[in-house]
């Protein structure tokens, strides 16, 4: 190796290391807040000992001996696949409804009281309803969660579809555009900032709802052992498990959902 | 009974079109309106702002089906598996997707089997080789009319319209694009009709004007310019120019 190529490595390695840097900052204080808050939570549950308030060291047990024995992963798993089941039905379903509702006014003007109706309809409510109408089954729980979903989903789709721009739509007529293009060229990008926005908004809703969901008349998720310590006045179990779920659906929201609206918008993104 | 051989002609009959103003009074936009565009021939409807242009060419499109009489599009550019003709226009506005590149918009306008197709020698020709993998807000708005442009002649439509597609640009760059416009046309000549309000624009480009009333829009005159566009300098443009004005002496 010449000086000349050993130079420009180093050089590299340091815009490398510049650039990591510039990236890390940001997280460097978000791991620094979560460790000030973790300590505070240290500092006052050693101040006030009780079994009610347990110290982070007891829940971090709690979470390493149910990950050893499997109860962790299998009751996670069991709620996010509900989660998962609930979040495509609710869009899927609000997403048609929405954009139909925003295309035509008249069966909006009808219709708008149902949607009015169902967003007001405590989530309690469905699910109890459900539970008793179709049984204590998975298939109940789950449509109970999309339902309690879908209203919202409606009404923020509805509101995209009357922002389409008719302009598009013209030019695919002319260009004689078939139904799976209009859709996937112009529909969807049109959308995609409602469907995003209503995205995440779901997630959050939709996997506090599971848990209730789970309570009510699951055999498993993290909502049934919640329960389940909430029984045995076991705070650590309780905490445990939450903290398993948030950040289960933390990593989901930054390996999932950023890169995937990442990409939606890279368009816009070269405005600059 | 269209006579044989005329088969190949854009034919307007419009009987009369009326839409309620958003006073809940009813306008009435065209009345008896009727022209042909020869096969091959580029038109121009020529008339006041308001006269029902873009109204005619919106029917013409199939974009407003509401109104009495008829129309018949060229032949040509059949569509396989609907038999729609194939046409194609150039809005006011490029309408181009924001979402999609230069040469997705360019190729999304394609049917299904020619989407492979070779579209370099359209690209070279607008002078848009090397900006094919951009996203339209990174184009000026001359650079999205010839995006607009090479949409429009890669469908090798049977019929091609053009709405004011050189308004809202500096004279210098629109000049430009009527030259490009012209050379792309010349390669691949299509039956055209453009609506325009622009005279000089109508005399450089047409091989017939249609001029139009103001409203209830109908056919004053036609005015054909006989002479190939290369010879149409200057000097003879001023010719062309007082010679309509002659003919047409209430238009401006």
């Amino acid at each position: 190796m010449t000086d000349g190529q050993a130079n420009i490595g180093v050089k590299g390695s340091m815009a490398a290391r510049a650039g990591l840097a510039a990236g890390a900052a940001p997280a460097l204080t978000v791991a620094a807040s979560l460790f000030g808050l973790g300590l505070l939570w240290a500092l006052a549950a050693s101040a006030w000992p009780s079994r009610a308030f347990p110290t982070p060291g007891a829940v971090w047990s709690v979470l390493v001996e149910e990950t050893a024995n499997g109860d962790l992963f299998y009751h996670l798993g069991a709620t996010l696949g509900r989660v998962a089941a609930a979040y495509v039905l609710a869009m899927v379903i609000g997403s048609v409804l929405g954009v139909f509702l925003g295309l035509h006014r008249r069966a909006d003007r009808f219709f708008n009281p149902w949607v009015v109706l169902f967003l007001n309809i405590p989530a309690l409510v469905i699910i109890v309803l459900a539970y008793i109408w179709f049984g204590l089954n998975e298939a109940a729980a789950i449509g109970a969660v999309a339902m309690n979903k879908i209203p919202n989903v409606v009404v923020t789709m509805r509101e995209g579809a009357r922002a389409l721009d008719p302009a598009y739509a013209e030019m695919a007529t002319v260009y004689r555009f078939g139904l799976l293009d209009r859709i996937r060229h112009i529909l969807l990008p049109q959308l995609q900032p409602y469907l995003a926005a209503t995205s995440r908004s779901g997630i959050a809703l939709i996997w506090k709802i599971v848990l209730v969901v789970e309570l009510l008349g699951r055999p498993n998720g993290v909502g049934f052992q919640i329960y389940l310590y909430f029984q045995l006045f076991d705070v650590a179990g309780i905490l445990a498990y939450t903290l398993a779920f948030v950040a289960v659906m933390l990593v989901i929201e930054l390996l999932l959902v950023q890169p995937l609206e990442r990409h939606a918008t890279r368009w816009r993104r070269r405005l600059a | 009974m269209r006579p044989v051989g005329a088969a190949a002609s854009l034919e307007v009959r419009i009987a009369e079109k009326t839409f309620v103003s958003a006073q809940g009074v009813p306008v009435t936009a065209l009345r008896d309106l009727s022209f042909d565009v020869r096969q091959g021939e580029f038109a121009c409807l020529l008339g006041p702002s308001g006269c029902g242009k873009t109204t005619t060419l919106r029917i013409l499109l199939g974009l407003d089906k509401d109104f009495t009489g008829s129309f018949h599009l060229p032949e040509g550019g059949q569509l396989p598996e609907s038999g729609t003709k194939r046409i194609a226009a150039v809005f006011q506005e490029p309408t181009l997707l924001p979402w999609r590149t230069v040469e997705q918009n360019v190729r999304l306008a394609l049917p299904a089997d020619l989407r492979k197709a070779d579209i370099d020698w359209l690209f070279d020709s607008l002078g848009l080789a090397g900006m094919r993998s951009l996203y339209p807000s990174e184009l000026s708005l001359g650079l999205a009319r010839r995006v607009a442009i090479a949409r429009a002649f890669a469908v090798e439509p049977a019929m091609l319209f053009l709405d004011e597609p050189f308004v809202s640009l500096d004279e210098q760059t629109a000049q430009r694009l009527r030259h490009l416009l012209l050379s792309v046309w010349s390669a691949r000549p299509t039956t055209a009709l453009m609506v325009t309000h622009n005279l000089n624009e109508a005399l450089m480009l047409s091989d017939r004007i249609i001029v139009l009333s103001p409203r209830p829009g109908h056919v004053l005159g036609l005015f054909d310019v006989r002479l190939p566009r290369q010879y149409r300098n200057v000097q003879v443009m001023g010719d062309l120019l007082r010679s309509f004005r002659q003919k047409f002496p209430g238009h401006v």
